[in-house]
Protein backbone atom coordinates (compact mmCIF):
# COMPACT_ATOMS: atom_id res chain seq x y z
CA UNK A 1 0.00 0.00 0.00
CA UNK A 2 2.59 2.53 1.56
CA UNK A 3 4.53 1.56 -1.93
CA UNK A 4 2.26 2.79 -4.19
CA UNK A 5 3.29 6.75 -2.86
CA UNK A 6 6.88 5.62 -3.55
CA UNK A 7 8.34 5.16 0.30
CA UNK A 8 8.14 1.91 1.95
CA UNK A 9 7.53 2.11 6.18
CA UNK A 10 10.22 1.04 8.53
CA UNK A 11 9.18 0.43 11.93
CA UNK A 12 12.99 0.51 12.73
CA UNK A 13 13.10 3.94 11.89
CA UNK A 14 10.74 5.16 14.55
CA UNK A 15 12.00 6.40 17.72
CA UNK A 16 9.78 4.55 20.34
CA UNK A 17 10.05 6.12 23.26
CA UNK A 18 7.97 3.39 25.14
CA UNK A 19 10.72 0.96 25.17
CA UNK A 20 13.59 3.11 25.13
CA UNK A 21 16.88 2.70 27.41
CA UNK A 22 17.62 5.57 29.24
CA UNK A 23 20.44 4.81 31.19
CA UNK A 24 23.02 5.72 29.85
CA UNK A 25 21.23 9.31 29.57
CA UNK A 26 21.14 9.16 33.11
CA UNK A 27 24.16 8.24 33.81
CA UNK A 28 25.99 11.10 31.62
CA UNK A 29 23.64 13.87 34.05
CA UNK A 30 24.79 12.36 37.05
CA UNK A 31 28.63 12.13 35.97
CA UNK A 32 28.46 15.65 34.19
CA UNK A 33 25.29 17.46 35.23
CA UNK A 34 25.54 20.58 32.17
CA UNK A 35 24.81 17.18 29.88
CA UNK A 36 20.94 18.97 30.66
CA UNK A 37 21.69 22.28 29.61
CA UNK A 38 21.80 21.93 25.87
CA UNK A 39 19.16 23.70 23.85
CA UNK A 40 20.31 22.17 20.73
CA UNK A 41 21.31 25.25 19.33
CA UNK A 42 24.15 23.22 17.01
CA UNK A 43 27.32 25.65 17.17
CA UNK A 44 29.44 22.66 18.82
CA UNK A 45 28.51 20.76 15.32
CA UNK A 46 29.22 24.14 13.29
CA UNK A 47 32.75 24.52 14.96
CA UNK A 48 34.02 20.64 15.56
CA UNK A 49 36.65 19.59 13.48
CA UNK A 50 35.82 16.03 13.19
CA UNK A 51 32.15 16.97 12.58
CA UNK A 52 33.14 19.05 9.35
CA UNK A 53 35.26 16.37 7.41
CA UNK A 54 33.15 13.05 9.39
CA UNK A 55 29.71 11.91 10.28
CA UNK A 56 29.81 13.19 13.62
CA UNK A 57 27.68 15.69 14.92
CA UNK A 58 27.97 16.06 18.88
CA UNK A 59 24.05 18.22 18.86
CA UNK A 60 22.83 14.99 17.41
CA UNK A 61 24.66 12.25 19.70
CA UNK A 62 23.79 14.09 22.62
CA UNK A 63 20.36 13.88 21.38
CA UNK A 64 20.31 10.45 20.29
CA UNK A 65 21.56 9.67 24.22
CA UNK A 66 18.81 11.58 25.90
CA UNK A 67 16.43 9.38 23.37
CA UNK A 68 17.85 6.23 24.40
CA UNK A 69 19.33 5.94 20.71
CA UNK A 70 22.80 4.57 22.01
CA UNK A 71 23.99 1.75 19.92
CA UNK A 72 24.84 3.00 16.45
CA UNK A 73 27.44 5.93 18.79
CA UNK A 74 29.45 3.06 19.58
CA UNK A 75 31.85 3.74 16.91
CA UNK A 76 31.44 7.32 16.36
CA UNK A 77 32.10 8.66 19.70
CA UNK A 78 35.48 7.62 19.00
CA UNK A 79 35.86 10.29 16.35
CA UNK A 80 36.10 12.81 19.16
CA UNK A 81 39.69 14.44 19.20
CA UNK A 82 38.76 15.89 22.58
CA UNK A 83 39.84 19.35 21.63
CA UNK A 84 37.84 21.25 23.22
CA UNK A 85 36.48 23.85 20.76
CA UNK A 86 32.53 22.86 21.00
CA UNK A 87 32.65 23.61 24.97
CA UNK A 88 34.60 26.99 23.77
CA UNK A 89 31.62 27.89 21.67
CA UNK A 90 28.69 26.49 23.64
CA UNK A 91 26.03 29.38 24.96
CA UNK A 92 25.01 27.12 27.39
CA UNK A 93 27.99 26.30 29.33
CA UNK A 94 27.69 22.55 28.65
CA UNK A 95 30.86 20.84 29.44
CA UNK A 96 30.74 19.10 25.78
CA UNK A 97 34.26 17.45 26.76
CA UNK A 98 33.52 15.96 29.56
CA UNK A 99 30.01 14.77 28.21
CA UNK A 100 31.89 12.90 25.33
CA UNK A 101 34.48 11.45 28.05
CA UNK A 102 31.09 9.65 29.68
CA UNK A 103 29.64 8.69 26.87
CA UNK A 104 32.34 6.94 25.45
CA UNK A 105 33.44 5.40 28.59
CA UNK A 106 29.64 4.13 29.28
CA UNK A 107 29.59 2.71 25.55
CA UNK A 108 32.72 0.81 26.00
CA UNK A 109 32.25 -2.48 26.95
CA UNK A 110 31.78 -3.81 29.47
CA UNK A 111 30.90 -0.28 31.88
CA UNK A 112 32.04 -1.61 35.07
CA UNK A 113 30.25 0.64 37.99
CA UNK A 114 33.28 2.00 39.94
CA UNK A 115 34.51 3.30 36.70
CA UNK A 116 32.21 5.75 36.47
CA UNK A 117 32.01 7.01 40.20
CA UNK A 118 35.26 8.82 39.53
CA UNK A 119 33.89 12.94 38.84
CA UNK A 120 35.69 14.56 36.11
CA UNK A 121 35.51 18.28 36.43
CA UNK A 122 32.29 18.52 38.29
CA UNK A 123 30.94 21.48 36.87
CA UNK A 124 28.38 24.78 38.74
CA UNK A 125 26.94 26.41 36.34
CA UNK A 126 26.89 29.21 37.73
CA UNK A 127 30.55 30.17 37.56
CA UNK A 128 31.00 30.20 33.76
CA UNK B 1 1.56 70.05 45.86
CA UNK B 2 2.98 66.25 45.76
CA UNK B 3 5.78 65.68 43.75
CA UNK B 4 7.87 62.80 42.25
CA UNK B 5 11.02 62.52 40.29
CA UNK B 6 11.24 60.21 37.17
CA UNK B 7 14.82 58.76 36.44
CA UNK B 8 14.87 58.15 32.97
CA UNK B 9 12.65 60.05 30.13
CA UNK B 10 12.15 56.83 27.51
CA UNK B 11 9.13 56.44 26.81
CA UNK B 12 8.40 54.89 29.86
CA UNK B 13 9.00 57.83 31.96
CA UNK B 14 7.15 60.18 29.68
CA UNK B 15 4.34 57.93 29.87
CA UNK B 16 4.26 57.76 33.74
CA UNK B 17 4.82 61.51 33.65
CA UNK B 18 2.06 62.36 31.27
CA UNK B 19 -0.03 60.20 33.67
CA UNK B 20 0.92 62.08 36.18
CA UNK B 21 1.02 65.59 35.27
CA UNK B 22 -2.69 65.28 34.29
CA UNK B 23 -3.42 64.24 37.63
CA UNK B 24 -2.05 67.47 39.24
CA UNK B 25 1.24 65.46 40.56
CA UNK B 26 4.59 67.60 40.42
CA UNK B 27 6.84 65.83 38.12
CA UNK B 28 10.83 66.48 37.68
CA UNK B 29 11.72 64.07 34.70
CA UNK B 30 15.45 63.74 35.09
CA UNK B 31 17.40 62.55 31.68
CA UNK B 32 21.01 62.04 31.84
CA UNK B 33 21.21 62.78 27.56
CA UNK B 34 20.87 65.43 25.92
CA UNK B 35 17.23 64.79 24.47
CA UNK B 36 14.65 62.47 25.39
CA UNK B 37 13.00 59.50 24.27
CA UNK B 38 15.31 56.98 25.12
CA UNK B 39 15.68 54.31 22.83
CA UNK B 40 13.14 54.97 20.15
CA UNK B 41 15.08 57.92 18.84
CA UNK B 42 17.23 55.46 16.98
CA UNK B 43 14.38 53.18 15.75
CA UNK B 44 13.19 53.62 11.95
CA UNK B 45 10.20 51.90 11.38
CA UNK B 46 8.26 49.78 13.86
CA UNK B 47 7.53 46.35 14.36
CA UNK B 48 4.59 45.09 14.03
CA UNK B 49 2.97 47.81 11.69
CA UNK B 50 5.57 49.86 10.21
CA UNK B 51 4.80 52.62 11.57
CA UNK B 52 7.73 55.52 11.91
CA UNK B 53 9.66 55.23 15.22
CA UNK B 54 9.72 59.38 15.43
CA UNK B 55 6.20 59.77 14.99
CA UNK B 56 4.67 57.65 17.72
CA UNK B 57 7.42 59.04 19.90
CA UNK B 58 6.35 62.54 19.28
CA UNK B 59 2.56 61.48 20.02
CA UNK B 60 3.77 60.25 23.58
CA UNK B 61 6.11 63.23 23.96
CA UNK B 62 2.63 65.82 23.40
CA UNK B 63 0.82 63.80 25.83
CA UNK B 64 3.75 65.16 28.01
CA UNK B 65 1.50 68.89 27.36
CA UNK B 66 4.75 70.74 28.65
CA UNK B 67 3.50 70.24 32.17
CA UNK B 68 6.56 68.05 33.52
CA UNK B 69 9.65 69.99 34.73
CA UNK B 70 12.19 68.27 32.31
CA UNK B 71 15.75 68.34 33.38
CA UNK B 72 17.89 67.06 30.71
CA UNK B 73 22.05 66.21 30.49
CA UNK B 74 21.85 65.47 34.41
CA UNK B 75 21.63 62.47 36.12
CA UNK B 76 20.71 61.43 40.03
CA UNK B 77 24.19 61.81 41.98
CA UNK B 78 22.93 61.28 45.53
CA UNK B 79 19.42 60.21 46.91
CA UNK B 80 18.25 59.40 50.50
CA UNK B 81 14.97 58.75 52.13
CA UNK B 82 14.37 60.87 55.03
CA UNK B 83 11.16 60.03 56.74
CA UNK B 84 8.43 60.14 53.88
CA UNK B 85 10.54 62.37 51.55
CA UNK B 86 13.20 61.85 48.80
CA UNK B 87 16.11 63.96 49.13
CA UNK B 88 17.72 63.83 46.03
CA UNK B 89 20.79 65.83 44.43
CA UNK B 90 21.57 66.04 40.99
CA UNK B 91 24.73 66.05 38.99
CA UNK B 92 24.45 69.90 38.65
CA UNK B 93 24.09 70.13 42.12
CA UNK B 94 20.41 71.21 42.47
CA UNK B 95 18.36 69.31 45.26
CA UNK B 96 15.43 68.41 44.90
CA UNK B 97 13.00 66.82 47.77
CA UNK B 98 9.90 64.66 46.45
CA UNK B 99 6.98 62.66 47.84
CA UNK B 100 7.99 59.87 46.02
CA UNK B 101 11.30 58.03 43.03
CA UNK B 102 10.12 56.87 40.35
CA UNK B 103 12.63 54.56 38.49
CA UNK B 104 12.15 54.37 34.50
CA UNK B 105 16.16 54.08 33.39
CA UNK B 106 15.63 51.33 30.72
CA UNK B 107 18.12 48.88 29.31
CA UNK B 108 21.33 49.27 27.20
CA UNK B 109 21.69 47.14 24.10
CA UNK B 110 24.28 44.55 24.54
CA UNK B 111 28.10 45.28 23.59
CA UNK B 112 28.73 43.25 20.52
CA UNK B 113 32.90 43.68 20.93
CA UNK B 114 32.10 40.95 23.83
CA UNK B 115 31.28 38.23 21.33
CA UNK B 116 34.98 38.32 19.75
CA UNK B 117 33.66 35.04 17.38
CA UNK B 118 31.21 37.16 15.74
CA UNK B 119 33.99 39.98 14.59
CA UNK B 120 32.22 43.26 15.90
CA UNK B 121 34.85 45.85 15.35
CA UNK B 122 37.17 43.56 13.92
CA UNK B 123 35.91 42.78 10.41
CA UNK B 124 33.85 45.49 8.36
CA UNK B 125 30.39 44.93 7.16
CA UNK B 126 29.54 43.23 10.54
CA UNK B 127 26.93 45.46 12.20
CA UNK B 128 24.68 45.75 15.13
CA UNK B 129 20.67 45.58 14.58
CA UNK B 130 21.32 49.49 15.99
CA UNK B 131 23.32 50.08 13.31
CA UNK B 132 21.06 48.75 10.23
CA UNK B 133 18.13 50.88 12.55
CA UNK B 134 20.17 54.00 11.72
CA UNK B 135 21.04 52.77 8.41
CA UNK B 136 17.13 52.66 7.41
CA UNK B 137 16.56 55.92 8.34
CA UNK B 138 19.47 57.16 6.40
CA UNK B 139 17.95 54.84 3.80
CA UNK B 140 21.84 53.90 2.90
CA UNK B 141 21.97 50.35 3.71
CA UNK B 142 25.66 49.46 2.38
CA UNK B 143 28.76 47.76 3.28
CA UNK B 144 31.77 49.97 3.93
CA UNK B 145 32.80 49.56 0.19
CA UNK B 146 29.57 51.75 -0.30
CA UNK B 147 28.00 48.46 -2.44
CA UNK B 148 24.80 47.11 -1.55
CA UNK B 149 24.87 44.03 -0.15
CA UNK B 150 24.25 40.87 -2.08
CA UNK B 151 23.91 38.62 0.93
CA UNK B 152 22.63 39.32 4.51
CA UNK B 153 22.59 37.28 7.23
CA UNK B 154 21.01 38.04 10.74
CA UNK B 155 22.13 36.47 13.85
CA UNK B 156 19.28 36.15 16.83
CA UNK B 157 20.86 36.05 19.93
CA UNK B 158 23.55 38.07 20.32
CA UNK B 159 24.51 38.50 24.05
CA UNK B 160 21.18 36.99 25.25
CA UNK B 161 21.21 33.26 26.22
CA UNK B 162 24.26 33.21 26.08
CA UNK B 163 25.69 31.70 29.53
CA UNK B 164 29.58 32.79 28.31
CA UNK B 165 28.79 36.61 28.78
CA UNK B 166 26.59 35.98 31.73
CA UNK B 167 23.33 36.58 29.97
CA UNK B 168 21.01 33.82 30.11
CA UNK B 169 17.80 35.07 29.59
CA UNK B 170 15.97 35.97 26.12
CA UNK B 171 16.08 39.47 25.53
CA UNK B 172 11.93 38.93 23.75
CA UNK B 173 12.54 41.82 21.19
CA UNK B 174 15.22 40.79 18.84
CA UNK B 175 13.45 38.01 16.89
CA UNK B 176 10.52 40.32 16.20
CA UNK B 177 12.92 42.91 15.17
CA UNK B 178 15.27 40.40 13.15
CA UNK B 179 12.01 39.16 11.28
CA UNK B 180 11.12 42.84 10.49
CA UNK B 181 15.04 44.04 9.10
CA UNK B 182 15.39 41.55 7.26
CA UNK B 183 11.95 41.57 5.30
CA UNK B 184 13.03 45.38 5.10
CA UNK B 185 16.41 44.47 3.17
CA UNK B 186 14.43 42.38 1.02
CA UNK B 187 12.48 45.10 0.03
CA UNK B 188 15.13 47.60 -0.18
CA UNK B 189 17.14 44.81 -2.20
CA UNK B 190 14.79 42.79 -4.10
CA UNK B 191 17.40 40.53 -5.39
CA UNK B 192 19.69 40.03 -1.87
CA UNK B 193 19.75 36.51 -0.39
CA UNK B 194 18.62 36.81 3.37
CA UNK B 195 19.36 34.12 6.18
CA UNK B 196 18.24 34.38 9.76
CA UNK B 197 20.44 32.13 12.00
CA UNK B 198 17.59 31.53 14.85
CA UNK B 199 17.73 28.63 18.16
CA UNK B 200 13.83 29.50 18.76
CA UNK B 201 11.75 32.14 16.76
CA UNK B 202 9.66 33.91 19.44
CA UNK B 203 7.20 35.16 17.46
CA UNK B 204 4.91 35.73 21.15
CA UNK B 205 2.47 38.66 20.32
CA UNK B 206 -0.47 39.78 17.69
CA UNK B 207 0.59 40.28 14.15
CA UNK B 208 4.26 38.64 14.74
CA UNK B 209 3.68 35.12 12.70
CA UNK B 210 2.26 37.01 10.06
CA UNK B 211 5.38 39.12 9.74
CA UNK B 212 7.24 35.84 9.71
CA UNK B 213 4.96 34.31 7.05
CA UNK B 214 5.31 37.61 5.24
CA UNK B 215 9.06 37.49 6.01
CA UNK B 216 9.04 33.97 4.36
CA UNK B 217 6.64 33.75 1.37
CA UNK B 218 6.32 37.75 -0.03
CA UNK B 219 9.95 38.38 1.42
CA UNK B 220 11.79 35.55 0.64
CA UNK B 221 13.67 35.41 4.34
CA UNK B 222 15.36 31.99 4.48
CA UNK B 223 15.54 30.60 8.03
CA UNK B 224 18.19 28.43 9.30
CA UNK B 225 17.50 26.70 12.46
CA UNK B 226 21.07 26.71 14.16
CA UNK B 227 23.26 29.26 16.03
CA UNK B 228 26.43 30.65 14.56
CA UNK B 229 29.50 29.23 16.13
CA UNK B 230 32.01 32.19 14.50
CA UNK B 231 32.30 34.56 11.57
CA UNK B 232 35.64 34.86 9.46
CA UNK B 233 36.77 37.61 6.81
CA UNK B 234 38.00 35.97 3.73
CA UNK B 235 40.59 36.80 1.18
CA UNK B 236 38.34 38.83 -0.59
CA UNK B 237 36.94 40.58 2.71
CA UNK B 238 33.98 38.73 2.46
CA UNK B 239 32.34 37.14 5.87
CA UNK B 240 32.54 33.47 5.97
CA UNK B 241 30.11 31.91 9.10
CA UNK B 242 29.43 28.93 10.50
CA UNK B 243 26.81 27.53 11.86
CA UNK B 244 25.21 23.97 11.79
CA UNK B 245 21.66 23.61 9.91
CA UNK B 246 20.20 21.73 13.11
CA UNK B 247 16.84 20.52 11.16
CA UNK B 248 19.31 19.13 8.51
CA UNK B 249 21.48 17.91 10.83
CA UNK B 250 24.53 19.27 8.56
CA UNK B 251 27.24 21.64 9.36
CA UNK B 252 26.89 25.06 7.49
CA UNK B 253 28.95 27.33 5.67
CA UNK B 254 28.01 30.71 3.81
CA UNK B 255 30.04 33.81 2.77
CA UNK B 256 28.17 36.94 2.77
CA UNK B 257 28.93 40.73 2.36
CA UNK B 258 26.95 42.08 5.62
CA UNK B 259 26.21 40.77 8.87
CA UNK B 260 23.61 41.84 11.18
CA UNK B 261 24.19 40.88 15.23
CA UNK B 262 20.45 40.61 17.20
CA UNK B 263 22.08 42.75 20.21
CA UNK B 264 19.56 41.87 23.17
CA UNK B 265 18.84 44.14 26.18
CA UNK B 266 20.77 44.65 29.57
CA UNK B 267 19.42 46.98 32.34
CA UNK B 268 21.02 50.25 31.71
CA UNK B 269 24.40 50.67 33.77
CA UNK B 270 24.08 53.83 35.18
CA UNK B 271 20.23 52.77 36.43
CA UNK B 272 21.91 50.00 37.94
CA UNK B 273 24.66 51.77 39.51
CA UNK B 274 21.01 54.11 41.20
CA UNK B 275 19.45 51.30 42.04
CA UNK B 276 21.90 50.34 44.07
CA UNK B 277 22.19 53.19 46.22
CA UNK B 278 18.33 52.47 46.45
CA UNK B 279 18.81 49.34 47.71
CA UNK B 280 16.63 47.59 44.37
CA UNK B 281 16.68 44.30 44.65
CA UNK B 282 17.91 42.89 41.01
CA UNK B 283 17.23 39.32 39.66
CA UNK B 284 20.03 36.73 38.45
CA UNK B 285 19.08 38.71 34.82
CA UNK B 286 20.64 41.62 36.89
CA UNK B 287 17.23 43.66 35.66
CA UNK B 288 14.73 45.22 38.40
CA UNK B 289 12.74 43.01 40.76
CA UNK B 290 9.66 44.46 41.76
CA UNK B 291 8.01 42.72 44.84
CA UNK B 292 6.43 39.91 42.90
CA UNK B 293 6.54 39.19 38.99
CA UNK B 294 2.35 39.66 39.05
CA UNK B 295 0.51 42.62 40.42
CA UNK B 296 3.22 43.98 42.28
CA UNK B 297 5.44 44.55 39.72
CA UNK B 298 5.80 48.16 39.73
CA UNK B 299 6.77 48.86 44.00
CA UNK B 300 9.97 47.83 45.75
CA UNK B 301 10.33 47.36 48.82
CA UNK B 302 10.87 51.09 49.71
CA UNK B 303 7.77 53.16 50.55
CA UNK B 304 7.32 55.25 47.39
CA UNK B 305 9.66 53.89 45.50
CA UNK B 306 8.29 52.78 42.08
CA UNK B 307 9.40 50.92 38.96
CA UNK B 308 8.65 51.13 35.32
CA UNK B 309 9.13 50.25 31.59
CA UNK B 310 12.43 48.07 30.60
CA UNK B 311 14.43 48.34 33.90
CA UNK B 312 12.00 45.60 34.95
CA UNK B 313 12.96 43.28 31.91
CA UNK B 314 12.92 43.37 27.76
CA UNK B 315 9.44 44.63 26.77
CA UNK B 316 8.23 46.18 23.55
CA UNK B 317 6.66 49.36 23.04
CA UNK B 318 3.17 49.09 24.23
CA UNK B 319 4.17 46.64 26.78
CA UNK B 320 6.63 49.71 28.30
CA UNK B 321 3.63 52.12 27.81
CA UNK B 322 1.35 49.57 29.63
CA UNK B 323 3.67 49.31 32.67
CA UNK B 324 3.82 52.78 32.66
CA UNK B 325 0.31 53.44 33.29
CA UNK B 326 -0.04 50.74 36.22
CA UNK B 327 3.34 52.34 37.61
CA UNK B 328 1.70 56.15 37.10
CA UNK B 329 -1.55 54.56 39.21
CA UNK B 330 0.05 53.09 41.83
CA UNK B 331 2.24 56.42 42.50
CA UNK B 332 -0.97 58.30 42.23
CA UNK B 333 -2.83 56.05 44.80
CA UNK B 334 0.37 55.87 47.15
CA UNK B 335 0.88 59.81 46.93
CA UNK B 336 -3.55 60.31 47.25
CA UNK B 337 -3.41 58.11 50.05
C1 LIG C 1 16.96 46.90 18.20
C2 LIG C 1 15.64 47.16 18.89
C3 LIG C 1 14.52 47.49 18.13
C4 LIG C 1 13.27 47.70 18.74
N1 LIG C 1 12.19 47.93 17.95
C5 LIG C 1 10.95 47.97 18.52
C6 LIG C 1 9.78 48.05 17.69
O1 LIG C 1 9.88 48.14 16.46
N2 LIG C 1 8.55 48.00 18.31
C7 LIG C 1 8.43 47.86 19.68
O2 LIG C 1 7.29 47.76 20.18
N3 LIG C 1 9.54 47.82 20.48
C8 LIG C 1 10.78 47.88 19.93
N4 LIG C 1 11.89 47.79 20.75
C9 LIG C 1 11.71 47.88 22.21
C10 LIG C 1 11.69 49.38 22.67
O3 LIG C 1 12.88 49.99 22.26
C11 LIG C 1 11.50 49.45 24.19
O4 LIG C 1 10.26 48.89 24.53
C12 LIG C 1 11.54 50.89 24.73
O5 LIG C 1 12.65 51.60 24.27
C13 LIG C 1 11.57 50.85 26.26
O6 LIG C 1 11.51 52.15 26.79
P1 LIG C 1 12.08 52.50 28.24
O7 LIG C 1 11.66 53.87 28.55
O8 LIG C 1 11.75 51.43 29.21
O9 LIG C 1 13.68 52.42 28.09
P2 LIG C 1 14.75 53.31 27.20
O10 LIG C 1 14.24 53.52 25.83
O11 LIG C 1 16.03 52.59 27.38
O12 LIG C 1 14.79 54.69 27.98
C14 LIG C 1 15.43 54.83 29.23
C15 LIG C 1 15.89 56.27 29.41
O13 LIG C 1 16.41 56.44 30.71
C16 LIG C 1 17.61 57.20 30.65
N5 LIG C 1 18.40 56.89 31.85
C17 LIG C 1 18.91 55.68 32.21
N6 LIG C 1 19.56 55.76 33.39
C18 LIG C 1 19.46 57.06 33.79
C19 LIG C 1 19.93 57.75 34.92
N7 LIG C 1 20.62 57.12 35.89
N8 LIG C 1 19.65 59.07 35.00
C20 LIG C 1 18.96 59.71 34.03
N9 LIG C 1 18.49 59.10 32.94
C21 LIG C 1 18.74 57.79 32.82
C22 LIG C 1 18.23 56.76 29.35
O14 LIG C 1 19.18 57.69 28.90
C23 LIG C 1 17.01 56.64 28.45
O15 LIG C 1 16.71 57.87 27.84
C24 LIG C 1 13.14 47.60 20.16
C25 LIG C 1 14.27 47.31 20.92
C26 LIG C 1 15.51 47.06 20.31
C27 LIG C 1 16.69 46.70 21.16
S1 LIG D 1 36.17 18.05 21.52
FE1 LIG D 1 35.43 16.47 20.10
S2 LIG D 1 33.29 17.04 19.74
FE2 LIG D 1 34.31 18.85 20.60
S3 LIG D 1 34.99 20.04 18.83
FE3 LIG D 1 36.70 18.73 19.42
S4 LIG D 1 36.45 16.90 18.15
FE4 LIG D 1 34.50 17.97 18.09
S1 LIG E 1 26.72 24.14 21.65
FE1 LIG E 1 25.93 23.52 23.69
S2 LIG E 1 23.75 24.03 23.67
FE2 LIG E 1 24.46 24.08 21.55
S3 LIG E 1 23.99 22.04 20.75
FE3 LIG E 1 26.12 21.99 21.49
S4 LIG E 1 26.00 21.30 23.63
FE4 LIG E 1 23.94 21.91 23.01
S1 LIG F 1 13.92 37.28 21.23
FE1 LIG F 1 14.79 35.77 19.85
S2 LIG F 1 16.78 36.68 19.26
FE2 LIG F 1 16.10 37.74 21.10
S3 LIG F 1 17.10 36.64 22.76
FE3 LIG F 1 15.00 35.81 22.53
S4 LIG F 1 15.26 34.04 21.19
FE4 LIG F 1 17.11 35.29 20.99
Amino acid sequence: MSSKFGYTKLDSGTVNLDNANFDVAKKVAQQERSFTYCIACGSCTATCSAGNFTEYNLRKIQLMVRRGEVEPLRETITRCMLCGKCQMVCPKGVSTRNVVLQISKLLKQPVAKEQLTDKLHPTDDRKI
Amino acid sequence: MKSVVIVGAGIAGIEAAAKLTKSGVKVFLVEKEKEIGGHLRQWDRLFPTQENAQKVLEDIIDGLDNRAEVLKNVTVQHVEKKGDKFEITLTNNRSLTTDAVLMATGFDTFNARRKEEYGYGIYDNVITSTELEEMFKTERVLCTNGKAPERVAFVHCVGSRDAKVGNRYCSKVCCVTAVKQASEVKQLYPEAEVYNFYMDLRMFDRKFEDMYHEAQTSCGVQFVRGRLSEAAETKDGRLQIKAEDTLLGKPLKLTVDMLVLMTGMEPCSSGVALAKKLKIEQGSDRFFNGQNAYNLRNFTSTQGLFLAGTCTGPKTIPETLADARAAAAEVLSYLTK
